[in-house]
């Protein structure tokens, strides 16, 4: 589809993370909309800059030397709107994940109604939970009101009461909350964001706003079998962006000339796939991970309903969080090659202190390779446990993150995906190479043409289908037949045995059919229950690749065995 | 390409904030001298609190019918025992303060009682002269001295006479070479893996240990210690990096300052030891460029803590023996070999 150059207009995305800004230019060439450049720079947020704007005005800097084009004018601001010259964007956009997460209490009724429903709204966000109130917390109330004060929160949720449900009880939790105001001094008090029975809003408004800033949202738990996060989603989302403008100095002068309110990355890039969901075949659904420093964004759309997570696990700052959550031995069980759990240990936990650092030789990448593996588990499992309607073959996945655009060759990148989220029929892996994800989801929002024509010119990696078929079968036993007929009318027939991963004989770019026949009672794709399917397919950087190693996957305990068969299979990808 | 900075001076000048995060009162005014340990602001932070629903106790219907019993206000301070609310007639009735404190609010007929709780106080953290004071938030201290920053550290300060007893920049804390005549010292150890020498340096008493390396295991022993401890190059079994030791084994026998703040990424600070000297020094900068010359330090596996001289930034990206492509510089080390190291594992000694 061609853009009319009437309308169209060139944008500058820049996107704040916790190691890296990225300024990212889409503009119009022959017709469609293009990504054209990436300038990057180390974020300024910390010591010594304490001001963003220097790592923005670097990495636009280089933008503006790898195109040639003035972006920066004299005065030391964007160029907005574009101008006859070639110089200058129309627009600008800003993406944030940087800063630290927001401080939220969650209160509500029932654990498992509204108090669950606020624990993931929360988990969709950059925030943590520092205390949780229910209806039946069985402290009283005076230490309730002290684990408020002491959490130190940003934020506030009273979730609760279906509409037309409950009243007395969750007008005991505003009192509750209303008191822990009046003990905080005027400039510690927290956010309130109201998100239960619509019925008593106004009365729990009035209360609150004479000590604090009260929002009221729609519930996020109408009736005991509905959840809608949503709109409470939109109004966090602004609250994360609102606190990180007052705390997070250079954000609001920038955020002043961007054409739409600052986005958290999380929610862009969640933005994004639910723009694909609805783009793309609603039955296959779509799957997006970004693995980042800081935090890991696990989205998962079908036909534009969303679920998205945000969890506090990265490769760098949100080390310390993973090394919380799981033993040493999930990590060790990844490495291919023989190191000393000590120094594997020491080694994650020195990335606490050194987030920026950058794999170095053999062994510190192996690390960071498996210490990937197991974040994406780790998400994964809690993703699924809060959502486990999305437990199925989704289709593409798009994955983001350093970790897999810098891996040396993309087949570790891929690996690294089918070890950590294990997925299940017919996939298509895609790679977000440029860090686009977000931006484009921002865009999203005033330009739905952009990410579509940016999507399909290429600035995004296709790795390849994977076939990953389910067996009762033993291992080594027959377990699919794959036939690939190419175009010029050749074609080429292989048996896959359980256990093994096979690269398909496809070139990147080269179209071909594949019929897959699944043997000894192995199913293709578990979604429609298919014993066989045949489907066009084309090549990408990894080929097409049948994993056969069945789920879940199974390591050997002895160290040994165990190394040599991870040797064994990335062998097997990189053909 | 520039880098943060870290410390590692013979003579400079060492100017610090040290503020409270709420506003408090400031205990020292400008000029004064002070020492480490010095409280110089503290302010009220909230205590535990007790909610006395005299509605409930008296039982009355409505919180009005209690309210208008109630004899305290808002602010006011009340002792334990004292009466806090009191019904009227031949039968009355009698609520006590059960906690000496203020009266936060009055609401719905019950009593928020604040129960007094210690101050939130900030120590000086380094010796010298208070240059400004910041109104009811804290001061800046000024001094001249030597300055070496760490990376890891559990919160606290103290001051006494620097003693070295690792003999080499990797040697190792070993409970065998501790003994009581350190009692009172901050003393540097090396690195430290055993969990024995760490508690054997615990029941001596120190004023705080300096280390070059800490294993992850012992990082909660760390944090439990009752002396400042600062850890300059981090985690695993790392020596200390030579222009730090050098300074270190310089200065023994001073008497030295030892701040061992959490590492803050966003306001800057570190753990940092200061050895006040009378010489005068120039404010360091906080970030140079890379440049030919510069002395840097590397940050990871596998020439982690080592040091060296930068020859040149390479253009572009460089492919690291890892695979990844990443800006990188070309570096000297100490015995003349030559190594390529990632810009993002570098960081500049000044």
């Amino acid at each position: 589809m061609t853009t009319s150059l009437v309308d169209a207009e060139s944008v500058l995305a820049v996107d704040l993370g916790s190691q890296a800004t990225r300024a990212l230019l889409f503009d119009v060439v022959d017709g469609q909309y293009s990504f054209i450049a990436a300038g990057s720079a180390p974020t300024t947020l910390e010591a010594p800059y304490r001001d963003i704007g220097e790592g923005v005005s670097q990495a636009i800097m280089q933008l503006q030397n790898v195109t040639g084009r003035s972006l920066i004018g004299k005065e030391g601001q964007v160029i907005l709107p574009s101008q006859a010259s070639g110089a200058g964007v129309d627009r600008l956009v800003l993406t944030h994940s940087a800063g630290p997460a927001l401080k939220v209490v969650i209160t509500g009724l029932l654990n498992e109604v509204s108090l669950a429903s606020a624990q993931r709204l929360v988990g969709s966000i950059y925030a943590q939970v520092v205390e949780t109130i229910g209806m039946n917390d069985r402290r009283r109330p005076e230490a309730q009101i002290d684990a408020i004060v002491q959490a130190g929160p940003d934020l506030v949720i009273i979730a609760g009461g279906t509409e037309g449900g409950a009243s007395r009880s969750v007008y005991k939790l505003v009192d509750l909350v209303n008191l822990a105001c009046r003990v905080l001094a005027k400039g510690q008090r927290p956010e309130v964001l109201f998100a239960g029975n619509q019925a008593l809003a106004k009365r729990i408004k009035d209360n609150l706003d004479k000590w604090t800033t009260a929002t009221v949202v729609p519930n996020i738990r109408p009736s005991i079998d509905m959840e809608d996060l949503r709109p409470a989603q939109q109004a966090l989302n602004q609250a994360v962006t609102r606190r990180r403008m007052e705390t997070i100095p250079g954000l609001a002068q920038i955020a002043g000339l961007c054409s739409t309110p600052p986005t958290p990355s999380a929610a862009a890039f969640s933005r994004l796939v639910r723009f694909l969901s609805r783009a793309l075949d609603p039955a296959k659904g779509v799957l997006g991970v970004d693995l980042g420093n800081a935090s890991t964004v696990i989205s998962a759309g079908a036909a534009g309903d969303l679920a998205s997570s945000v969890f506090p696990y990265g490769m760098g700052r949100g080390v310390g969080a993973v090394l919380q959550q799981i033993e040493l031995s999930e990590v060790m069980r990844w490495l291919s090659i023989p190191l000393e759990s000590n120094f594997v240990r020491d080694t994650l936990w020195q990335k606490t202190l050194t987030p920026d650092t950058l794999p170095q030789d053999a062994e510190t990448l192996a690390i960071d390779q498996a210490l990937a593996r197991a974040i994406l588990r780790l998400a994964n499992r809690q993703f699924l446990a809060r959502y486990p309607e999305y437990d199925r073959a989704l289709e593409p996945i798009l994955a983001s993150g350093g970790i897999f655009s810098q891996a040396p060759n993309p087949n570790q990148a891929l690996l690294m995906l089918l070890d950590g989220l294990e997925p299940v029929g017919v996939t298509t892996f895609v790679l977000d190479q440029n860090s686009l994800g977000s931006a484009l989801g921002a865009i999203a929002s005033f330009n739905s043409v952009l990410p579509v024509q940016v999507m399909e010119s290429g600035a995004f990696l296709n790795l390849g289908t994977v076939i990953c078929p389910l067996s009762d079968a033993r291992n080594s036993s027959p377990m699919l037949r794959a036939k690939i007929e190419y175009e010029r009318g050749n074609e080429t027939t292989l048996e896959v045995s359980q256990g093994r991963i096979v690269v398909l004989p496809l070139q990147v770019g080269q179209t071909a059919r594949i019929f897959l026949q699944g043997l000894n009672g192995a199913v293709i794709d578990p979604r429609s229950r298919k014993y066989s399917l045949n489907f066009k397919v084309v090549g990408g950087a990894c080929g097409a690749v049948i994993d056969a190693r069945n789920r879940p996957l199974n390591l050997p305990q002895d160290d040994a065995r165990r190394r040599d068969l991870l040797k064994k299979w990335a062998l097997s990808l990189s053909g | 390409m520039e880098s943060a900075v870290t410390h590692i001076l013979p003579l400079t000048l060492i100017r610090r904030k040290r503020v409270l995060p709420v506003p408090g009162r400031v205990l020292v005014s400008n000029g004064e001298k002070v020492i480490a340990t010095d409280i110089v602001a503290q302010a009220g932070q909230p205590g535990r609190h007790v909610l006395v629903d005299v509605r409930r106790l008296l039982g009355f219907s409505r919180s009005d019918q209690a309210e208008k019993v109630i004899q305290c206000s808002q602010g006011i301070r009340v002792s334990q025992g004292d009466v806090i609310a009191q019904t009227e007639g031949l039968f009355s009735h009698t609520v006590r303060a059960p906690i000496s404190g203020m009266v936060i609010t009055i609401s719905a007929g019950r009593v928020l009682i604040e129960e007094d709780s210690p101050p939130l106080q900030v120590r000086a953290g380094l010796s010298g002269i208070v240059r400004e004071v910041i109104a009811e938030r804290g001061v800046v201290i000024e001094n001249h001295g030597a300055l070496i920053q760490g990376r890891l550290g559990n919160n606290l300060a103290d001051q006494g006479m620097l003693l070295i007893i690792a003999r080499s920049a990797d040697d190792e804390l070993v409970s065998a070479r501790l003994d009581v005549s350190m009692r009172g010292a901050v003393l540097v150890g090396g690195h430290c893996g055993q969990a024995e020498a760490l508690k054997a340096a615990g029941e001596l008493a120190l004023r705080g240990l300096i280390l070059s390396s800490i294993t992850a295991d012992l990082l909660p022993l760390l944090q439990q210690a009752s002396y400042p401890i600062m850890v300059l190059e981090g985690i695993g079994k790392l020596p200390f990096c030579q222009a730090a030791f050098q300074l270190l084994t310089t200065n023994e026998k001073r008497d030295v300052c030892i701040n061992a703040a959490a590492y803050d990424p966003y306001s800057g600070t570190r753990p940092e030891l200061v050895v006040p000297l009378p010489g005068i020094g120039e404010l360091p900068p906080e970030a140079v460029d890379f440049a030919p010359g510069k002395t840097v330090r590397m940050l990871a596996a596998p020439f982690a803590s080592q040091s060296g001289s930068l020859i040149q930034v390479r253009a572009g990206k460089t492919r690291l023996a890892s695979g990844i492509h990443a800006p990188a510089a070309d570096i000297r080390l100490a015995n003349n070999e030559t190594i390529t190291v990632a810009l993002a594992n570098l960081d500049v000694l000044e």
